[in-house]
């Protein structure tokens, strides 16, 4: 089990490559379940007869192993990246729902009513009032849901993509451990790095929480 | 479509397809097997570990971190690896479930832990509690609810994961999964898809009810 070193330096580019491919995939996915679950979340929020649907039903696809997902999606969207990212997609839903429909739980009544008794419009009032103060339980889900799916891509290199799943596979048919360790330690890195650029995005993003500290 | 949901019905249902060695039956068991005893090992490791960072309150920052490392590590990688580390052996499988599902079920007893109301631990001690009867007789019974949702979740993941110990040529119901692939088998691929998740929605509503059992007198 010793990592051979010279295997690494003649195939930084690959490597690079690989990164950026799996990132893109990744951060694609959450983007996509963002886009998805914020109308749904807020239909879940304003819906109670919705709410337990919604939100049953994301945990019921979140039971579905993946590697089912992406092969089961092959004849609909076959071997290509859509369908890597359809399937994180679909995994990205369950936390990035839930943590939504919390942080607008989590707006204050009295707030919405100020809003409200000021002549704010509904969606207004949402788009500048329960979103914004939702953000940090939302920011909360996003972060989950991009260390998940960073994590998750490398099993789409079943169906022959997967960005740095692809040296998993790799190592595991030429009995050669290296890019096994390598693609392990990229991952960890790429997801540690996401969550920090995260964290700094939800500092920047809410200027308010400063200030109280 | 359509076809594809009769031919899945008729897979599910064919008697020749429950039976043998390659039958559904046993590759229920050994899935069931992969799966209880990985969780049950995370919880003899996570349980303790989260009790003892929740109680003392210190290594609350190794507890939150373990989380984000838990679910930022690939599961995919890590069996290879061990695979290659240990060779043909069980070790993969169990020792990349079991990474999986401890983070969870520390966090989650961690978070019970914290939720406990100090002012009932302060009564406690005021009484001449004994700092491992606080443990055990106070804490541990409040934070139970949170404990069990960090069980059902790790549960849950690792029987969707368990899936992979097919890939490194073992048993249980991703053989269907892994088999499929390779055959362009897509019913096969569905079933075993089906049979995963039934599995973990039976084994959480399981769970679930024992804790609504557990906690019977609690009023809300």
């Amino acid at each position: 089990m010793t990592v051979d070193w010279s295997w690494i330096s003649g195939h930084t580019d690959d490597l690079t490559t690989l990164t950026l491919s799996h990132l893109q995939a990744a951060l694609t996915a959450v983007l996509l379940g963002l886009l998805i679950s914020l109308p749904l979340a807020v239909v879940a929020h304003r819906v109670r007869p919705l709410r337990g649907f919604l939100l049953g039903l994301s945990n019921i696809l979140f039971t579905i192993p993946s590697i089912a997902v992406f092969v089961l999606l092959l004849p609909i969207s076959g071997l290509t990246r859509t369908t890597t990212v359809i399937g994180l997609t679909i995994y990205t839903l369950v936390v990035l729902l839930r943590n939504t429909v919390e942080g607008l739980d989590s707006v204050p009544a009295r707030t919405k009513e100020a809003a409200r008794a000021m002549g704010t419009r509904p969606l207004r009032t949402l788009l500048t009032v329960e979103l914004p103060l939702a953000l940090p339980v939302i920011m909360a889900g996003v972060r989950i849901a991009t260390v998940m799916s960073i994590s998750l891509v490398s099993v789409a290199t079943y169906i022959g993509d997967g960005g740095l799943g692809q040296l998993f596979t790799d190592g595991f048919q030429r009995n050669y451990p290296t890019p096994v360790i390598v693609g392990v330690l990229l991952t960890l890195l790429s997801a540690v790095a996401a969550d920090a650029l995260l964290v700094a995005l939800q500092y920047v993003l809410t200027p308010w929480k400063r200030r109280r500290a | 479509m359509y076809e594809l949901l009769t031919n899945l019905g008729s897979w599910l249902t064919g008697t020749a397809q429950w039976s043998g060695s390659d039958g559904i039956a046993n590759r229920l068991a050994e899935h069931l097997q992969y799966s209880l005893l990985a969780t049950l090992i995370a919880t003899a490791i996570g349980l303790p570990l989260g009790l003892l960072i929740g109680h003392t309150g210190r290594g609350a920052f190794l507890a939150i971190n373990l989380a984000s490392f838990g679910r930022a590590l690939p599961t995919v990688g890590l069996v290879v690896l061990v695979f290659l580390a240990s060779g043909l052996s069980m070790w993969p499988v169990y020792i990349a479930l079991v990474a999986l599902a401890v983070p969870a079920i520390v966090t989650n007893t961690y978070a019970g832990m914290t939720a406990v109301d100090p002012d009932v631990k302060d009564a406690a001690r005021g009484q001449g509690m004994r700092a491992h009867q606080v443990l055990l007789q106070v804490e541990l019974p409040l934070a139970l609810p949170l404990i069990m949702t960090g069980l059902r979740l790790a549960l849950i993941q690792v029987v969707a994961t368990a899936t992979i110990a097919a890939y490194v040529s073992f048993g249980g119901l991703g053989r269907y999964v892994f088999d499929g692939l390779a055959q362009r088998d897509l019913v096969q691929v569905l079933g075993g898809a089906v049979l995963v998740a039934a599995v973990a929605v039976v084994l959480d509503l399981a769970l679930s009810g024992l804790q609504r059992f557990l906690f019977r007198h609690r009023t809300a």
